[in-house]
């Protein structure tokens, strides 16, 4: 197994009265998949946003190829996709159109890629309509395709199969093979079972206060 | 599967595994860009909101007369104080909208997290968020203007002082509506944190256009007014940005 | 340089025992500077040659107002420190000083308005320093209302600092613009406050009244920011301890 490159130590965190990570550690390696379970309320997606960036720990270190991510927080944040509960979609512009402006504002996208990302995730037929006409389970289908539009080397998942079909679970664990397959790192925070091989997956498991 | 794996981590990609992290290929401009245009293609698709705050700026000018009196005399000499007072009422209005949306549907959560400085996206949703209420009430002002008994000959001065000061409005407001987000209801606390920071604007617009009124040069008051715009360019979209990632923890 | 005093002062339980071993040193010369310089403005000071005993009212007014921006001052900064240095103890005690603030601000309208009664005929006047004093009355205002409508306590902490710097930045630029926009208004006949040439005898209770308010404003801000960590650390081990002892 290579260093870890994303590597978190003795994180603390508190939201008001609540501490709510309380000492965190993992570290995660190229081509590994770190799913974080744990009951409702404790603390996965704080975990996952905090890994982000966007929740600083009170105490502890996060660090990203060996350096505080704190040094460079947009060069780490740049390297990252993070899609929590909701993918964030604009209600009135279409499939086609939210990733465009998402992933646009982080890489050059062609259109060709756009379309091959929205056919792989069996989207092309309705990827014109405003999202706001979208299911649940559609837009989580718009959200993949930004991942695997996005080509960065690590990704954050909230709860990534919520919503899906059957198919649709599957191609979020094929999606997630073919990242750790190109040296990729995926955190996903789930209280399922990912739909994944078990080898390359590693357990962080958070309990309740 | 674990064939394929193993197969494939051979040879890692390195553009996406490459340590350095592959750096946005797209340019801080760009991004900016991406940013106006998504909100202006957005505000395109709801027009009927677009409206709202200009015809909220007719409607309170046209309060005045109703309330003071018709006669163009008495009105002309408030004039320069309504249309302003008017117009921060309406530019005010519009404020609420600008990040909420935006917070609401976890547009604001990618801005932070895309790599590229949220000052600059910032300033281009502050951007965004003028050319869509800033600049249409300065083109609607000669209208009103003229309503409360403005000269002809005034117009001008008036539509470049308003032009100006909207841009200092809009820029001292996104610093109050990035302050307020994630509060329930924010609508008076809003204009409570905003209109005192915003009064200095309405002092030298009001006075600019009050000039431009009686005929007289109004370079003094423009010029303060441009230093404010020029100061809330360079500090506001840092304060917004500030903000806007502490609404997020 | 070792910094560890700084950090140390960042540490609510060594900060909650320094602010009350402090307090008394504050309170106490306050106090005596206080009255001292009430009783030489109100009784040893002559009344003023054109403005009658009507001028002993500056020995409240000016004090305030100059209590009202110092203590703002002091809020920024404790807000640039917490949120540069992520103290904790430095957002509690810039949440302390905005009721003390508000308070001063409020004074100086209150004691100004009945200063120019006398002096002007009318309660209120469109004086450019008055003029002031309410908009910063409103920054607090706002900097308050901010604070109490975030639920999560980190977040209106860095929220409202964010305010406050924002506020200390306008300050200057405020006050400039009222008095540009009350020298074209002004009418000649207005009285104004604070004449440069004034009597050693008047003179002195003023001056003693300013460090005795200042420092009447330290010891307030020690006890509300022992009230501010206690309640942040209601459930802190510490606080167990320091109160069962």
């Amino acid at each position: 197994m290579s260093d870890p490159c994303l590597q978190a130590e003795n994180l603390h965190l508190w939201r008001g009265e609540r501490h709510v990570l309380r000492g965190v550690s993992f570290a995660l390696s190229r081509g590994v998949c770190l799913h974080v379970a744990g009951a409702n309320g404790a603390g996965k997606t704080s975990l996952l946003r905090t890994a982000c960036g966007l929740l600083p720990a009170e105490s502890g270190r996060l660090s990203w190829d060996g350096r505080d991510v704190q040094e460079d927080l947009a060069g780490f944040q740049g390297a990252l996709i993070y899609i929590g509960h909701e993918p964030p979609l604009k209600a009135d512009l279409s499939a086609l159109e939210n990733l465009r402006y998402w992933i646009g504002m982080r890489r050059r996208v062609s259109p060709a890629a756009l379309a091959s990302a929205l056919q792989r995730v069996s989207a092309a037929a309705w990827s014109e309509r405003p999202a706001r006409t979208l299911s649940a389970g559609q837009k989580r289908r718009v959200a993949l395709a930004a991942l695997s539009l996005a080509l960065v080397p690590l990704w954050l998942l909230d709860e990534p199969t919520t919503n899906l079909d059957g198919e649709g679970q599957q191609l979020v664990g094929a999606l997630i093979e073919e990242q750790l397959a190109r040296g990729g790192m995926v955190l996903a925070a789930t209280h399922q079972e990912l739909p994944l091989a078990p080898a390359r997956v590693r357990r962080l498991e958070l309990r309740l206060a | 599967m674990p064939e394929l794996q193993h197969a494939a981590l051979g040879a890692p990609d390195a553009a996406v595994a490459g340590s350095a992290a592959p750096r946005a290929a797209v340019t801080l401009l760009a991004a900016a860009r991406l940013v106006l245009q998504r909100d202006l293609t957005l505000a395109f698709r709801r027009r009927a909101q677009l409206v709202q705050p200009l015809a909220f700026f007719v409607i309170v000018t046209m309060l005045f007369p109703l309330a003071i009196s018709p006669e163009l005399a008495r009105l002309r000499e408030v004039a320069a104080g309504v249309l302003w007072v008017a117009a921060l009422l309406a530019s005010l209005l519009a404020l609420e909208f600008l990040f909420r949306d935006d917070a609401h549907d976890g547009t604001l959560e990618q801005y932070v997290l895309s790599g590229q400085p949220l000052t600059a996206l910032m300033f281009a949703k502050t951007a965004a968020h003028w050319l869509l209420t800033g600049l249409p009430l300065a083109v609607m002002a000669p209208l009103a203007a003229l309503s409360l008994g403005a000269p002809p000959a005034a117009l001008p001065g008036i539509v470049v002082s308003l032009v100006i000061g909207t841009i200092a409005l809009s820029l001292i407001g996104s610093i109050g509506a990035a302050l307020t987000l994630g509060i329930r209801r924010s609508g008076v606390l809003l204009a409570l944190l905003t209109l005192p920071l915003s009064l200095p604007v309405l002092i030298f617009g009001a006075r600019a256009s009050e000039l431009a009124i009686l005929g007289d040069p109004i370079v003094a008051p423009l010029e303060l007014l441009g230093a404010l715009a020029v100061l809330g360019i360079t500090l506001a979209p840092l304060a917004s940005a500030a903000a806007v990632r502490i609404s997020l923890e | 340089m070792n910094w560890t005093w700084f950090h140390r002062l960042g540490s609510p339980p060594h900060a909650y025992r320094l602010a009350q071993r402090l307090t008394p040193w504050f309170a106490w010369p306050a106090a005596i500077l206080c009255l001292l310089a009430l009783y030489g403005g109100l009784v040893l000071a002559p009344p003023d040659y054109q403005q009658g005993e009507g001028f002993r009212m500056i020995y409240v007014h000016a004090p305030t107002a100059w209590m009202s921006l110092m203590v703002y001052t002091t809020m920024a900064l404790a807000a640039a420190v917490a949120l540069i240095w992520r103290i904790k103890v430095a957002h509690a005690a810039a949440a302390a000083c905005a009721p003390i603030g508000a308070s001063f601000t409020f004074a100086a309208l209150v004691t100004g308005s009945l200063y120019g009664e006398p002096m002007w005929g009318t309660w209120w006047e469109w004086d450019p320093r008055l003029t002031s004093e309410l908009i910063l009355l409103f920054l607090y205002l706002g900097y308050m209302g901010l604070r109490a409508a975030i639920e999560d306590p980190q977040r209106a902490d860095r929220t409202s600092a964010v305010l406050a710097v924002v506020g200390v930045v306008n300050v200057p630029i405020i006050h400039y613009s009222v008095s540009w926009w009350n020298s074209l208004h002004q009418a000649p006949t207005v009285m104004r406050f604070g004449k440069p040439h004034m009597s050693p005898a008047m003179l002195w209770p003023l001056l003693v009244m300013l460090i005795g308010f200042t420092l009447l404003f330290a010891a307030l801000l020690l006890v509300r920011l022992r009230a501010e960590i206690l309640a942040r650390e209601r459930n802190a081990a510490w606080i167990r301890e320091e109160l069962g002892a």
